[in-house]
């Protein structure tokens, strides 16, 4: 990863110092050696606090919206998966795709903190990964944690590959992984209908309506959510069971089905853990089922299943019914 | 000092809820929250921090404030507190150091006058329970604002260890609990008690952000403080979303609004965030216009405009939640290192 850094920094600075670019987005330093936050970076010497390592699970791709929009090119550093929501809010017209200069960079699987502090880990001092160990040095010694126990929700069954075109690219080879990240869904799927709908209960009851994952979600672009708009009845802040409970993120997940890249940002991002990937993964797998594979921002063009029409699509009574292909 | 072993803590938590309810930290669905206590519950007193803070129990997340029932051209109003009258006392258990101190905090706001009804019926029915820390985390910093994490009040403070929970009665209310729980209760315990708290302070002195240096956060800094280059940088990652101010211990902003109903009309309150977007939204529009905005508002707030009208009393308790929980890694340490001046470089 050190290496990468290394790459990354070197482009940067190159980019800042021709002029090529205005800024650079990427992660800083933070306090510990797990709190990188995502920044913009406008001269050389804003870049000694650069950093790029494990814990920097960000996805960036958001921030372009805005960035893009700013005097001068943006430079953004995207991972793998953020590739994805970069490419679909090109093709949603969020982003002005000829104000950013886009370099791919290596993912590596990010860790979680509070997966590592659930360990019964504090005062985490240092972390360092080689191959499938991570090895946590804490004020209370050291410990080597398997990481495919301790990376992010997101990263756990990713496959992506970067999906931009025409740009640069910092990435080692990768082996493709055999992970099936619909398992989850299918043992959702395999319960009664009672025992799911306790399954969401139960998780969603802890929603404390802070809307992070709406917040930081790419699919949720617009400029002003229904929900915030207090003419509209509802308030977004309310913590009322019902309604909080069974349609908030129910009727998100409606809202962003068929555009959601499954960055997983939502889920990282919740701070009562609650497993909201899951209800857009169900869509994305009926989404294949019904309408043939679909992987939202592969490309920044193209038609998509959801918002056209083929004389093979099915039938809403089949696919109320259960009888769709 | 009195004690009881950790194995019988079930019953204790039987006992106190014959007559009193029981408000501990309780994990659900992977997550630990303050919640009923009820047989089969799993408590978890060893959880340094809960997700939300104690201050739920007295000034809920939602809350019906009154009511009013329609009928052709009447109107009948119902006042909500009358059920408080019949409010059960209760007990709020396990709550830490700093999240005690937040609710000095939050007392300031609500039980000043004019008093929130609301808050003090709940205030007033409840006999806190704290527990001190054994085991602080990087995050950890209630050290800065004063506050002994070894050591903290409420009507009865305890300690836990591997085999026993200490209880020290402070107050009255206290001493009723007690009474209520004394043939679970046993003597002893000081030196226990002596040598964990020691142990404990050695690793708080240790602890990254012990030394924040708070000095430059004073109302006479308040023009420049406000006028800070940084606050654009320190911004921009911020998303806008309100974990920071719902999983805070002392944010106590609301907003108050109507809903229609089948017999009329509810008028209920809710936490708001100043990083909301249409917080303290008012007919001419939003006062602030942007994130940065918002955000410094929140810091500022914490850190020079409450203090200067509460004595100089922060209200930040360095908990660290929002160190742990904000999505993007911004949080207030970060902000007094950025303006603190040159002590916390």
């Amino acid at each position: 990863m050190k290496d990468v850094e290394m790459k990354m920094l070197e482009r940067a600075k190159a980019l800042l110092e021709s002029g090529e670019v205005a800024r650079v987005i990427g992660w800083k330093k933070g306090d510990f050696c797990f709190d990188p936050a995502p920044a913009s970076f406008e001269t050389v010497e804003e870049l000694d606090n650069f950093v790029y390592d494990y814990f920097c699970g960000a996805n960036l791709s958001k921030y372009l919206i805005q960035m893009s929009k700013k005097e001068g090119k943006t430079a953004v550093f995207l991972k793998p998966c953020d590739t994805y929501s970069f490419n679909q809010l090109v093709k949603e017209h969020r982003i002005k795709r000829e104000n950013v200069y886009v370099i791919a960079v290596e993912c590596m699987a990010k860790l979680d903190i509070e997966k590592i502090k659930a360990k019964g880990i504090s005062m985490v001092e240092s972390v360092e990964v080689v191959g499938k160990e991570v090895k946590v040095t804490s004020a209370y010694g050291v410990e080597t944690l398997y990481k495919p126990d301790v990376v992010l929700t997101k990263c756990a069954t990713c496959t992506k590959t970067h999906q931009v075109k025409d740009e640069e690219i910092i990435l080692h080879e990768r082996p493709a992984r055999d992970v099936d990240r619909f398992e989850e869904v299918a043992k959702l799927e395999a319960m009664t209908a009672d025992e799911r709908f306790a399954f969401w209960r139960e998780q969603l009851s802890k929603c404390i309506r802070c809307n992070a994952c709406r917040n930081v979600c790419p699919a949720c672009s617009c400029v002003k959510c229904v929900f915030d708009n207090p003419a509209s009845g509802i308030a977004a802040k309310a913590n009322d069971d019902k309604f909080e409970e069974q349609l908030f993120h129910v009727i998100r997940a409606f809202h962003v089905a068929g555009r959601c890249t499954d960055c997983g940002e939502c889920s990282r991002v919740c701070p009562q853990n609650i497993p909201l990937h899951l209800l857009n993964r169900k869509f994305i797998k009926d989404i294949d089922n019904l309408y043939g594979e679909y992987q939202a921002g592969e490309t920044d063009e193209g038609k998509t299943p959801l918002t056209s029409y083929t004389e093979g699509d099915a039938e809403p009574n089949d696919v109320m019914n259960g009888e769709a292909k | 000092m009195l004690k009881i072993a950790k194995e019988r803590l079930n019953e204790l938590y039987a006992k106190i809820n014959e007559s009193m309810g029981l408000f501990i930290p309780i994990k659900r669905a992977g997550e630990v929250n303050y919640a009923v206590w009820g047989e089969g519950k799993e408590v978890s007193l060893e959880t340094l921090k809960t997700v939300k803070s104690p201050k739920n129990m007295f000034f809920p997340q939602t809350e019906n404030m009154m009511q009013f029932k329609t009928e052709g051209k009447n109107i009948e109003i119902v006042d909500i507190r009358e059920e408080y009258k019949e409010l059960r006392p209760f007990v709020l258990f396990g709550v830490k150091a700093c999240d005690y101190k937040a609710i000095e905090v939050l007392d300031k706001v609500f039980l000043a006058d004019p008093v929130d009804t609301y808050y003090q019926n709940r205030r007033e029915a409840t006999t806190i329970v704290t527990l001190a820390c054994s085991r602080p985390e990087e995050s950890c910093f209630c050290g800065v604002f004063g506050i002994d994490a070894t050591a903290p009040t409420g009507d009865v403070t305890t300690w836990l260890d591997g085999e026993y929970l200490y209880w020290q009665v402070n107050t009255e209310k206290g001493k009723a609990l007690t009474a209520l729980v004394k043939d679970l209760l046993t003597e002893g315990g000081e030196k226990e008690v002596a040598s964990q708290q020691e142990t404990t302070k050695t690793v708080l002195e240790k602890l990254p952000f012990a030394n924040l240096d708070l000095s430059r956060f004073k109302p006479e800094n308040l023009n420049e403080l406000f006028e800070a280059k940084e606050w654009e940088e320190m911004s921009e990652a911020c998303l806008g979303c309100g974990t920071c101010t719902f999983v805070c211990p002392t944010c106590q902003c609301f907003d108050i609004r109507d809903i229609k109903t089948n017999e009329g009309v509810l008028r209920y309150r809710c936490w708001d965030s100043c990083m909301y977007s249409d917080f303290t939204q008012m007919a001419g529009g939003n006062n602030r216009t942007t994130q940065l905005q918002r955000f410094r508002q929140r810091f500022m707030h914490k850190l020079v405009y409450y203090p200067s009208q509460n004595d100089g009393l922060y209200s930040c308790v360095g908990c660290g939640r929002c160190v742990n929980k904000c999505p993007q890694k911004l949080n207030i340490v970060k902000v007094i290192k950025t303006l603190g001046g040159k002590n916390n470089d």
